[in-house]
C-alpha cells in the first residue's frame, strides 16, 4: 500500500474498529476463512423491514482483512440486502480492476482498498469480508 | 569466503544488486554454473536417458547416472542403487509412505514430531487412515527441544515407522537424529529423516546417521526445482514395493504381470528429470568448490547477527530457542499488534523478501499456541547489509502501522 493516505485509512479502521463487536441476537452469521493465510471472520447481521438494520464482526487477520470487514459494515448498514449485494459487486471487480471511478465513490472508504488490484497476495484479504456477506445474504434469499 | 565473489555467481543478485533475499528456507537463488548445466544438457545431451542404443542417448544416461553417483558420495551413501531420484522431498516421503507403509497392519504406530511440514505429516496421517495404523506424536518444548524422554514416552513396542525432520524449517532447531535413529533401531522400527532443511546447511551422511531413509530437495540446495532425493537402505528398497508404475521401471511386462527393474530404477517410473539431475550435480560441485567449512561458518556468522539484531527489535518475538545456535540460519518472530501478512507486505515494500504465515507447519503453530508468524531464513550468500535492512525495516512496521512507538 504506497499510498500513506489510503493506509492511514486502514490502519485506523484496523486499529480502532467501529463494528468489531458480538452482536448478541443477531439474526444471521456466518464464518468465513481464508485457510492458506488464516485470516478468519464470522459476520453477523439483522434484517429488519426490508434493511440491514445491525451489523457486527469478529475475527483475527491481518489489517487489511479486518479493516476490509469494518468499512464493508460502515457502508452497508442501514441499506436493503439487494444494496449491499450491489455494492460488494461493485468492490469485488474494483478488485479485479474492472469499475469505473464513479463506482469506487459509491464505496465510500472501501475505495481506499482500490490498490490491492495491484497486489495479488493481499485480495483474499481484502475479498473476505465481501465474499462472507454474499454467502450470508444468498443463504437468507428464499 | 570472499563475499563479493559468492554473489556474483548469482545472476539474481547481479542484476538486482539491491535484492534482499531472506527466503533461503523456502527455496535457494541459483548459481550460474547450474543454470548453464542444465542448459548444456539439453544443448548437447538431450536424449531419453535408459533406454537408447544410440551414442546421444547413452551420454544422456551417463550423465544421468554420474549424477547419482555424486549424491550418493554427498550424503555418505553405500552405493548409487541407494539413490532414488524424485521431484522433492515431499514426493521422496510419500514414496516411503506409500511403499514401505503396506507393510503396515492395523494398529502398528508410526511416530512423527510435532514439529514436522506437512510433508512429512500428511502423507503418515493418510497411511494411518488407509492402514488402520496409528499415528502419534513427540512433543517439543516451547524452546523446540526434542528431549530422549519426550522421544521414549511416545514410542511404543508397536510402533514400526518413526519419522524426524533434522532442522525445523520454523524453528531451525536442530534434531539429534543419530541417537533417535538408534533409539528406533533398538525397538525394531525403520527411521526416516527429512534433510530438506539440513543438507543444504550442514554435511549429512547418512551411514554415520544411521538412518534408513534420507529426504531432500534440490532446489533449497542452489539446484533447480522437480528435482529430489530419496536415499534408502538397499536392503529395505529391495523388499519395498513400487511407488509408481509404468515406463522405465520394468523388467519384463506380459499381458498378465511384469517384475520390476533392479534397484533404483524400480522408483523410477516415466521419463526422469536427467536436466534436474545434472543441475543437482553440478550444485554438488559448487558447496565442494565453496567448502562445507566455510558454508558453514559463515552461515554461523550471520546467524548470530541475525539473532542480536532482530533481539533488539522492540516489541519483537522470535519463536523457539534462546540463543543464535539453536537457530540454524532460520528465525520466526511476531511483532506485537501487527498480523505477519502486513509485516510482509511492509517489508516489500522495502526490498526485503521474507515468508509469512504458517510454514506449512500448523501441527506445530497449534502445539506453539501462535496463529502464524514471519520468518527470515539465511543461506551463505546473504550478506551482513541484508540482515540489517531486515531489522531496520521491522523497526520501522509497527508506526507505519498507526502504532506511536
Amino acid at each position: 500500500m504506497s499510498n500513506s493516505f489510503y493506509r492511514e485509512i486502514i490502519n485506523e479502521h484496523n486499529l480502532r474498529p467501529i463494528h468489531k463487536h458480538i452482536l448478541p441476537r443477531a439474526g444471521l452469521s456466518h464464518r468465513g476463512i481464508n485457510p492458506s493465510c488464516g485470516d478468519d471472520i464470522t459476520l453477523q447481521l439483522t434484517i429488519k423491514d426490508g434493511v440491514i438494520a445491525e451489523g457486527a464482526y469478529v475475527g483475527d487477520g491481518c489489517a487489511i482483512s479486518q479493516a476490509s470487514a469494518d468499512m464493508m459494515l460502515d457502508l452497508i448498514i442501514g441499506r436493503t440486502p439487494e444494496e449491499a449485494l450491489r455494492l460488494a459487486d461493485i468492490f469485488l471487480r474494483m478488485i479485479k480492476g474492472k469499475v469505473t471511478d464513479n463506482e469506487v465513490e459509491e464505496l465510500e472508504e472501501a475505495g481506499s482498498l482500490q490498490d490491492i488490484s495491484h497486489m495479488p497476495a493481499r485480495v483474499k484479504c481484502a475479498v473476505l469480508a465481501w465474499h462472507t456477506l454474499e454467502k450470508i445474504l444468498e443463504a437468507e434469499d428464499p | 569466503m570472499a563475499e563479493m565473489n559468492i554473489r556474483e555467481d548469482f545472476p539474481i543478485f547481479r542484476d538486482n544488486p539491491s535484492l534482499v533475499y531472506l527466503d533461503n528456507a523456502a527455496t535457494t537463488q541459483k548459481p550460474s554454473c547450474v543454470i548453464e548445466a542444465v542448459r548444456h544438457f539439453y544443448e548437447c545431451d538431450n536424449a531419453n536417458p535408459l533406454r537408447g542404443l544410440y551414442d546421444l542417448a547413452q551420454r544422456a544416461t551417463a550423465v544421468y547416472e554420474d549424477s547419482r553417483e555424486a549424491v550418493a558420495e554427498f550424503i555418505g551413501a553405500a552405493g548409487p542403487e541407494e539413490i532414488v531420484f524424485t521431484r522433492n522431498a515431499s514426493e521422496s516421503l510419500n514414496l516411503v509412505a506409500y511403499s514401505y507403509g503396506t507393510f503396515l497392519k492395523e494398529g502398528d504406530e508410526i511416530l512423527i514430531s510435532v514439529m514436522e511440514h506437512h510433508s512429512n505429516l500428511i502423507p503418515w496421517q493418510q497411511l494411518a487412515a488407509r492402514s488402520g495404523a496409528v499415528l502419534k506424536f513427540i512433543e517439543c518444548g516451547i524452546d523446540g527441544r526434542i528431549t530422549e524422554e519426550a522421544f521414549r514416552a511416545a514410542f511404543s513396542s508397536r510402533t514400526k515407522i518413526v519419522s524426524m525432520t533434522q532442522i525445523s524449517n520454523v524453528l531451525g532447531i536442530r534434531n539429534d537424529i543419530r541417537t533417535f535413529a538408534r533409539l528406533a533401531h533398538e525397538a525394531g522400527a525403520v527411521f526416516v529423516c527429512d534433510g530438506a532443511q539440513s543438507v543444504p546447511h550442514i554435511p549429512v551422511n547418512v551411514q554415520d546417521l544411521d538412518v534408513d531413509f534420507l529426504a531432500f530437495s534440490g532446489h533449497k540446495m542452489l539446484a533447480p526445482m522437480g528435482i529430489g532425493v530419496l536415499y534408502g537402505k538397499k536392503a529395505l528398497l529391495e523388499k519395498m514395493p513400487p511407488f509408481l508404475t509404468g515406463g522405465e521401471m520394468i523388467e519384463y511386462v506380459t499381458r498378465e504381470g511384469a517384475t520390476w527393474a533392479e534397484l533404483p530404477h524400480k522408483f523410477e517410473a516415466g521419463t526422469v528429470n536427467a536436466a534436474g539431475a545434472v543441475g543437482l550435480k553440478t550444485a554438488i560441485e559448487y558447496y565442494r568448490k565453496v567448502g562445507f567449512d566455510a558454508i558453514q561458518k559463515r552461515e554461523e556468522e550471520l546467524s548470530e547477527l541475525a539473532f542480536d539484531v532482530l533481539s533488539r527489535v522492540p516489541h519483537l518475538h522470535i519463536m523457539g530457542g534462546n540463543t543464535a545456535k539453536e537457530h540454524n540460519g532460520i528465525f520466526s518472530f511476531s511483532l506485537d499488534g501487527v498480523h505477519p501478512h502486513d509485516i510482509a507486505e511492509i517489508l516489500n515494500a522495502d526490498g526485503v523478501c521474507i515468508r509469512a504465515g504458517h510454514h506449512c507447519a500448523q501441527v506445530l503453530m497449534q502445539h506453539m499456541n501462535v496463529p502464524s508468524t514471519v520468518r527470515a531464513s539465511l543461506a551463505f550468500y546473504n550478506r551482513e547489509e541484508d540482515i540489517l535492512r531486515l531489522s531496520q525495516s521491522l523497526s520501522t512496521v509497527r508506526r507505519r502501522m498507526g502504532y506511536v512507538e
